[in-house]
């Protein structure tokens, strides 16, 4: 029997891929439909409105810390604003420590010495497989929560203080004169970038060296300290000093953010640990050895043959650490540290009920930093990927 | 002359314990630095940890003025433990949990134990009957009584949500990652965006949404349970992550096997089925416990939307006004077990890892 023109025409497969996904589109647009309608419906009849005309009204509540002015006659955007700050702060800090401490330990854990080795190994190994909000809590409660009083701080050098009201720190202050040494710091910066280059070039080109790093090194720092003793040191510091109760002057982290910044850099740094170590076992053997075989010393071998490799290698997953940090800073919320999602999507969502346009505003802040993220790491990628043969 | 022909035994700082310290810790004299120093740091953290955790601790006794010492308290952890394993659940009712407790550590064992027949039914027996078993046991039905989940909590209810995330977020992992692989754009393209929003949202804005967001999706009326609007968005969340675990193993199927399959004449579903995911699921078995070990994690943040979770109850409990001042007791005590659980999973991963492979 012949096949019916019918049935070539079901059994066509672009025919096929069309009708199933004319059906998965009309199931999502059905459930998308059903929700607006249900989401509409209910909040007519709770008397919500939709919109973000919210963001111009007043606040009418304090937020603990504040990069920017704020005051509880505020509107509700600059209460986004500040939360916003603030996760970028807490993140922006935890990345600095996270990376320090987790090369630290993904070196170590590479170490020839069998008992630092396992040290490293130890930690990554017992911070990994704790909650983070474990962790978080008992840094908060159980350690910074339990610090003697401002009485009897704990101090380091007599300039910085740890107690249960957090941490202090001396403040710099910039009097007159120091924008002449910032300016004088970056043009220095940009002279040492150009002698790089200028090295590079000409070592390509006839072969000679040129100690590019020290000569660079030298200006910055030489001139630094020429136009440092010229203007007759505009920097002060205001080193914190107990009065009464609490000290006064210097600057202090409240213990929410050191707890947190603390908690997410430890727990970090254990990923980024293995992220290193990872990294730097892909770079094969072969290469060192075959480094070591032209006559490269070993303080070379590793910047011009291991270190370009691992990198390309350990880079992309870092980026992903960083981007898990940022988002693990929003638990932040669990110990009252304002981040984004506890002065919005917690404190102005209690106060206005839009539900949705908040939580939507606070998932788009996030999702942006993801895509960011993602498209510099596509870029880095591109610009790496090795000349494949 | 036969001197030389005998054996000279190696010197002894080459061999033995001697040999291994000189290798492994002393071998030159920063070494030898970076080895003390480490010692040094055992030395700060270890003996008093120890002394903490079990030579001056307290472990008999009922109230807090038993305790006496300068170590830990576990009477604290003694006194609460049925409210840390089972939450608020009524007492007469206790069984159920227990048999569920019961069911679940006999099919584990039976799974870790090498060289056993039917441990494919055991598996499906974990992943499909005992689910649903649980169902009944845990809220009542068939006889039972209703038990509200409000009065669940505990070890209990960090088992169930991780259970529950577990068992429901494959399926739905593998259906989006299969679906992004689609030739069909429109498929692929809603998968993609399905997957990429969860994936770049952090777990609690979508705790929040689930707590604060899903009634108003629902008709006038429906109210859903707070806990299942939280497996709900643990659900979505954690199908996403897999999504992208499971199609790294469909990307690492070679080509061959795809148009071999469709070769011999199998329709998409089949070629999937029967050939496909079986193999590229073998190949991400240690990825998926990965990701399952971080929703373990996770589950701990069920307790900003209010539920009370393994930590959530050892928090609450530490908040009863008799036992004021033994936070760390009970955080230790909690990390504890969550290490148990969760190096526990990895370090079975790790050996299924070198089970499955096959050596191509």
């Amino acid at each position: 029997m012949r096949p019916s023109r019918f049935s070539n025409f079901i059994f066509n497969r672009n025919v096929q891929g069309t009708f199933y996904q004319a059906i998965t589109l009309s199931l999502v647009i059905l459930g998308v439909y059903y929700i607006v309608q249900n989401t509409a419906e209910n909040m007519m009849s709770r008397g919500l409105a939709s919109g973000f005309h919210f963001l111009g009204v007043e606040s009418q509540f304090d937020i603990g810390m504040t990069l920017i002015e704020y005051s509880p006659t505020s509107t509700y955007f600059d209460a986004f604003i500040v939360g916003l700050l603030n996760t970028l702060l807490v993140a922006g800090i935890g990345i600095f420590f996270a990376t320090i401490v987790g090369f630290a330990f993904g070196i170590m854990r590479l170490s020839s010495n069998w008992l630092i080795a396992k040290i490293a190994e130890t930690y990554i190994e017992v911070i990994r497989n704790i909650p983070l909000l474990l962790q978080i809590f008992f840094w908060y409660f159980a350690v910074l929560r339990a610090l003697p009083k401002p009485k009897q701080s704990i101090e380091f050098m007599d300039s910085i203080f740890l107690n249960n009201r957090g941490l202090f720190l001396p403040d710099a202050n910039f009097n007159e004169g120091t924008s002449v040494i910032f300016y004088l710091f970056w043009i220095t910066i940009i002279i040492s970038i150009f002698i790089f280059i200028w090295s590079k070039r000409r070592q390509n080109r006839t072969g000679i060296t040129f100690p590019a790093f020290y000569v660079s090194l030298a200006l910055v720092v030489g001139v630094f300290f020429a136009a440092l003793t010229a203007t007759g040191f505009p920097v002060s510091f205001d080193i914190p000093e107990l009065k009464g109760f609490n000290f006064k002057g210097g600057m202090r982290l409240i213990p929410e953010l050191v707890a947190l910044t603390f908690a997410l850099s430890m727990y970090t740094a254990a990923f980024i640990a293995e992220v290193v170590r990872a990294g730097i076992m892909a770079v094969s053997k072969g290469q060192t050895e075959a480094a070591r075989s032209v006559g490269l010393k070993e303080g070379l071998v590793l910047r011009l043959i291991i270190i370009p490799q691992a990198l390309r290698v350990i880079v992309p997953p870092l980026t992903n650490q960083y981007l898990n940090l940022t988002k693990n800073s929003s638990l932040a919320a669990a110990i009252a540290y304002p981040d984004l999602v506890l002065v919005f999507a917690g404190t102005a969502l209690m106060q206005t009920g839009q539900a949705i346009e908040i939580i939507g505003m606070v998932m788009g802040v996030y999702l942006f930093l993801s895509l960011f993220t993602s498209i510099i790491m596509n870029l880095f990628n591109r610009i790496m990927r090795v000349g494949e043969r | 002359m036969s001197d030389i022909n005998k054996d000279i035994a190696p010197p002894v700082i080459e061999i033995g314990v001697l040999g291994w310290l000189r290798k492994n810790l002393f071998s030159t004299w920063y070494n030898t630095v970076l080895t003390l120093i480490g010692l040094y740091f055992i030395y700060l953290i270890i003996p008093p940890l120890l002394s903490w955790i079990l030579f001056d601790a307290t472990f008999s006794g009922t109230t807090r003025e038993d305790c006496t010492s300068d170590g830990a308290c576990w009477v604290f952890i003694k006194q609460n433990i049925k409210l840390i394993i089972y939450g608020l659940y009524p007492s007469d009712e206790l069984w159920r949990i227990n048999i569920a407790y019961f069911l679940l550590a006999v099919s584990i064992i039976y799974l870790l134990i090498p060289n056993l027949k039917f441990k494919g039914l055991v598996g499906i027996f974990l992943l499909v009957i005992f689910p649903i078993i649980c169902v009944f046991l845990f809220s009542g039905g068939l006889g039972l009584e209703n038990v509200e989940t409000r009065l669940w909590g505990g070890l209990f209810l960090t088992l169930v949500i991780a259970g529950v995330g577990i068992v429901l977020s494959l399926p739905i992992g593998i259906m989006l990652a299969l679906g992004r692989r689609s030739k069909l754009p429109v498929v692929s393209l809603l998968s993609t965006i399905f997957i990429e929003i969860w994936r770049g949202v952090p777990l609690i804005t979508v705790l929040f949404m689930a707590s604060n967001m899903f009634p108003l999706f629902m008709p006038e009326g429906v109210n859903f349970d707070k806990l299942i609007r939280a497996l709900i968005g643990v659900m979505f969340f954690s199908a996403a992550y897999l999504a992208e675990v499971v199609r790294g193993g469909l990307q690492a199927m070679p080509k061959g096997q795809y148009e071999a399959s469709q070769a011999a004449g199998l329709t998409y579903w089949k070629m999937m089925a029967l050939i496909i995911l079986p193999q590229s699921l073998k190949i991400v078995i240690p990825a998926i416990i990965g990701s399952f070990i971080a929703l373990f994690k996770d589950t701990t943040l069920v307790l900003i939307i209010g539920l009370f979770d393994f930590l959530g109850i050892i928090q609450f409990v530490g908040t009863n006004p008799d036992w004021l001042g033994f936070s760390h007791e009970g955080y230790v005590f909690a990390a504890a077990i969550f290490w148990i659980f969760c190096f526990g999973m990895s370090r079975y991963s790790q050996r299924l890892e070198k089970k499955l492979d096959t050596g191509n």
